[in-house]
């Protein structure tokens, strides 16, 4: 690989993994990790509700402890590392913004479905003006093509974005997609416009595709420590980095202490594997965004349904990112149509 | 019969949209449109249905047609315009209804509250947003069957749907729905969700209503009340349709809505839009009935 460039790793367990957790982590939990990556060299985490700041709702779950109080909790204690939060505008609000701020976050991402970059400015516009890192976030960007992409990251760019990223929420991409998209980004964006990469193992691509980033010239990639995060995780973190370092990449993070984070303090943490089970191969497989996994699962135990059959009932609808509301609706068409036929 | 005379202040496709459907009003007449571009489509379309226009703004309408003829006026324009609008309307004595975010005036959701607003006289009244308009009447029917504690509601409309104002300010939208929740749903606490979809063909806009009771729900009575309400919003918008639920869990009530619009001007999936109009039109309406009924 001809990855010279400078690039940062930005770990997701604390944010993207809340939604394997159902937005339960306890408190304690979530600063000892926090410090344990912080002490491992990680140099970006994600702390908020998996649906990002104001998420905490009916339709995507209430967390065990605020956004304010998860932030305030874990800020404090960072002796190198920047925390990060998560923001869809359309869910969470600027005040939500300024209260993150207010907590210590040093970067905000602000996400928007990979079409819709314009509902982003009010938010973008004020993270820059608050001085902290601030970064555009394409979600499902499968979804469009890099043309399309390219303008919407524009876009953002115009607003104040100082990164991009191009988010494969729903693990969904090749590595072909993914240079796609990173290189014509890194070609017609500004030089000082940083690019960034979330993937999803859906496919067990997350590695491959995070490399296919990187050497398009992406220089902010995502993973999760023992991969936590939505459907079959986020890229392995601990495995991309042994991997970048067998490459002999420079990325100033020590390999053993992540390890030993991911399978002392990651794993006994989950309620269930992450893995690559059947649902969470269908989101990769049809493209659905990978936070619906679980409440399709409960939709079906509910009402005696395949999980797999609603979420590609999900992606036949084109559903976004944030329309966790349509899984029980689906369900109950299902019964309908059901009961109707027999 | 006779009609009241009504101005429509704004040119755009929120304010064509009400036109048409002004013109098929029995209570009120349209009389005159107002923008700031001579130009603009919707002027030349209001010309061609026989109404009056100005491109001088709210003085211009005024210094031409002078006071007392108008007496209600329907303002699409911009939350920042609308403060001089209504002030000027106002002073003249003219009845406002404001599409606009700018909510100077109570909020009004016709089914639920307008009755209220004819008994103060109130003159203006804001028309809160299009999420809103679409479940804010789920939220009072489920309250006033039993205490809600919590309600949120998720809005998802087509990405064509969704105009330069609502993008440039996506907040403003959840603030307001948030805070009308609570205010003329009567939840103790409200939340907002707005989703765009940018789905081909446009999706018909989407509308989930979850409310949190106090109690266990009382699951006939709240039924009865959700199937009421939908009947009394469909006498204005008749693609308001119940799509799933009620759904009870715990003390849960979730209830799934689609809104399609009548297309008189903006396409029927704007649901979203439509709504607007036609409860704007149904406030009109009635403003007019009980004006025309104590000038008797």
């Amino acid at each position: 690989m001809t990855t010279h460039h400078r690039f940062e790793l930005h770990e997701m367990s604390l944010r993207d993994g809340m939604h394997p957790k159902r937005h339960q982590i306890p408190l304690d939990r979530m600063v000892a990790i926090a410090v344990a990556l912080d002490e491992a060299g990680v140099p970006l985490i994600e702390v908020t509700h998996g649906d990002g700041l104001g998420g905490a709702s009916i339709n995507y779950g209430f967390p065990a402890h605020t956004d304010e109080q998860y932030l305030r909790a874990v800020c404090s204690r960072m002796q190198r590392a920047r925390i990060s939060a998560l923001l869809l505008p359309g869910i969470g609000t600027v005040d939500d913004l300024r209260m993150a701020v207010d907590c210590g976050v040093k970067c905000v991402r602000v996400a928007t479905h990979c079409t819709e970059a314009d509902v982003s400015r009010q938010h973008i516009g004020l993270a820059r003006k608050l001085g902290i890192d601030t970064v555009g976030f394409l979600m499902m960007a499968h979804r469009a093509p890099p043309e399309f992409l390219l303008q919407q990251a524009l876009l953002m760019e115009s607003y104040g974005a100082t990164t991009v990223y191009i988010t494969d929420s729903a693990g969904y991409m090749l590595p072909a997609d993914v240079t796609a998209r990173v290189g014509l980004l890194r070609e017609r964006l500004s030089a000082d416009t940083g690019i960034g990469f979330h993937g999803h193992h859906n496919l067990a691509l997350g590695v491959a595709n995070s490399l296919a980033a990187l050497e398009a010239g992406a220089n902010r990639i995502d993973g999760s420590c023992a991969g936590l995060g939505a459907g079959a995780g986020n890229t392995p973190l601990e495995v991309l980095v042994a991997v970048l370092t067998r490459m002999g990449v420079d990325h100033g993070i020590d390999l053993y202490k992540l390890m030993d984070v991911a399978e002392d303090l990651v794993v006994p943490m989950m309620d269930t594997p992450v893995r690559i089970d059947r649902d969470a191969l269908i989101l990769g497989y049809a493209g659905v965004y990978s936070s619906f996994l679980l409440f399709a699962q409960r939709a079906a135990a509910k009402y005696d349904l395949s999980s797999r059959d609603i979420l590609v009932e999900l992606g036949r609808r084109n559903t976004v990112g944030g329309q966790e509301d349509m899984i029980e609706d689906v369900a109950l068409d299902m019964c309908k149509s059901r009961g109707a036929g027999s | 019969m006779t009609k009241l005379d009504a101005a429509i202040i704004g040119s755009g496709n929120i304010a064509t949209d009400l036109m048409y459907k002004l013109l098929r009003s029995e209570w009120i007449t349209p009389r005159f449109m107002v923008g700031i571009d001579s130009g603009s489509e919707g002027l030349a379309r209001a010309r061609s249905q026989g109404l009056s226009t100005t491109a001088g703004g709210v003085d211009g309408m005024l210094a031409e047609f002078g006071a007392g003829k108008i007496q209600i006026a329907f303002d699409a324009t911009s939350a920042y315009a609308h403060a001089e609008n209504s002030r000027k309307l106002i002073e003249r004595g003219v009845r406002v209804i404001d599409l606009t975010p700018a909510a100077i005036g109570p909020y009004c959701v016709p089914p639920v509250n307008l009755d209220a607003h004819l008994d103060s006289q109130a003159m203006n009244v804001n028309m809160v947003t299009c999420g809103g308009q679409a479940t804010i009447p789920i939220v009072a029917a489920v309250s006033r069957v039993q205490p809600v504690s919590y309600a949120e509601i998720v809005a998802t409309v087509a990405s064509r749907s969704a105009g330069p104002g609502t993008r440039d300010n996506i907040d403003e939208f959840t603030r307001t729905t948030a805070g009308a929740i609570e205010r003329v749903g009567g939840a103790k606490r409200g939340k907002a969700i707005i989703i765009l979809n940018p789905a081909e063909p446009p999706l018909i806009m989407r509308d989930t209503i979850h409310c949190l009771v106090e109690g266990t729900p009382d699951t006939v009575a709240i039924t009865a009340s959700i199937t009421a309400m939908i009947q009394e919003v469909q006498r204005y918008v008749p693609g308001y349709r119940l799509k799933n639920g009620p759904v009870f869990e715990g003390q849960r009530v979730s209830t799934y809505l689609e809104v399609e619009g009548l297309g008189d001007y903006l396409p029927k999936y704007s649901g979203n839009l439509d709504i607007m109009t036609a409860a704007a039109r149904r406030t009109g309406e009635l403003m007019a009935k009980q004006m025309l009924a104590s000038s008797r």
